[in-house]
């Protein structure tokens, strides 16, 4: 048997805080303030960002899909 | 704005009735279109009502029995066209991973390369007056969807459009935004203004984007064209920036671009993931149609860009 609490929880799967793309950026929902490599700071300004993950974007820390044009590593 | 001008029979007819104080809905109804684009400006102009209207016409014309009836015949042969025009078949795969090889295996012309690289100044402005059909209505057409759709998809759906209308700051609202930088770059800012001066490629990726909004059953194919559009701008929108840089245009239009580069590395991921991937949840036979709306949204695209690079290079 599921407690009333288990059945609210499955009824009303979490939305995720941060979604990691494959191949992609990491998005992240809300206001944050992003430290980048070099210790700057960064805070979000849209309802959902997107944090490069490749380290060849050209506004880090934000993506700008250059992770695209980027030769992908074989497995 | 006022309604455009005719561009054959049909448009001349119908709009002439759509001003007038006792229209004659019988000949509007009994002319032939002489050309694709006479077809195609009618149907913009019909779509149009739905949106903003026109100053010269009643807007009570809106639901106008008989300008309904002329708009389905012109989006039914309109519709038939584009789906000749693409390969049925949709690629297999993980849907994400298929979605974004398929956008990045397709080779078409760009308008931003040339934009980044080539484009003198006044090739330049003709290219912003084009985009400025879609771009002072940016967003408009993918809002029509939000009450059509299952509701995780509406709330994913919400999320990239509360961006893309500014997050409440009318400033921030992209169509806003191309405002200020038509403005700024000596342009005319009002919308629809230069309705009468664009080819019927434009005409063509505007109305698509109207077909599939309008019409519920399109559902999958307005999320698939919404999505391709997504997955094309971001690259693109920095070559646009650059180039306008370039150019020396006014810095409120390379803003716009600027702030595409980034919003859309973000939709380009919701569009695909979290907006088609939750309709794909719910409605697996969608799946088609949203391969069928991106392809479509590519090959307008592409018929734009070869149009506009024939004009140039002769």
């Amino acid at each position: 048997m599921t407690s009333p609490d288990e059945a609210g929880r499955q009824e009303r799967p979490e939305q995720p805080d941060v979604i990691l793309c494959a191949d992609g950026p990491m998005l992240v929902r809300g206001d944050h303030v992003v430290q980048d490599a070099d210790g700057g700071l960064h805070r979000t300004t849209r309802p959902i960002s997107a944090i490069c993950r490749c380290g060849k974007s050209g506004v880090p820390p934000w993506c700008d899909a250059t992770h695209k044009v980027i030769p992908r590593r074989s497995a | 704005m006022l309604t455009p001008k005719g561009r054959g029979s049909l448009s001349e007819v119908v709009f002439e009735a759509m001003r007038g104080a006792a229209p004659s809905w019988r000949r509007a109804l009994h002319t032939l279109p002489d050309t694709d684009e006479d077809l195609q400006i009618t149907l913009w102009a019909l779509y149009e009502m739905h949106y903003r209207g026109f100053e010269d016409v009643d807007e009570a014309l809106e639901w106008q029995p008989e300008l309904i009836e002329l708009r389905r015949s012109l989006e039914t042969t309109f519709e038939q066209d584009l789906r000749e025009r693409i390969p049925h078949a949709s690629p297999d795969g993980e849907f994400a991973e298929a979605f974004f090889g398929f956008v990045a295996d397709h080779d078409g012309p760009s308008l931003a390369t040339f934009v980044h690289r080539e484009a003198d100044h006044e090739q330049t402005l003709e290219l912003l007056r084009m985009r400025s059909i879609y771009h002072l209505k940016e967003s408009d057409p993918s809002a029509w969807l939000v009450p059509r759709l299952p509701d995780a998809t509406k709330a994913a759906l919400m999320e990239l459009q509360f961006d893309e209308y500014g997050c409440g700051d009318v400033n921030r609202l992209h169509a806003r935004m191309f405002a200020r930088g038509m403005d700024d770059c000596g342009l005319r800012p009002e919308y629809g203004a230069y309705i009468d001066d664009v080819p019927l490629e434009v005409l063509e990726e505007n109305n698509a984007m109207s077909l599939f909004g309008l019409n519920r059953r399109l559902r999958g194919a307005a999320l698939g064209h919404l999505a391709a559009f997504e997955v094309t701008s971001s690259l693109p929108s920095r070559r646009m920036a650059q180039g306008l840089g370039r150019l020396g245009l006014a810095p409120s239009m390379i803003d716009y671009y600027a702030e595409h580069v980034e919003a859309d590395a973000v939709h380009e991921q919701l569009a695909v993931r979290t907006i088609c991937g939750s309709l794909l949840a719910e409605e697996p036979a969608q799946r088609d149609e949203i391969f069928f709306g991106a392809a479509t949204c590519l090959d307008l695209e592409d018929r734009f860009a070869r149009r506009m690079l024939q004009t140039w290079a002769a």
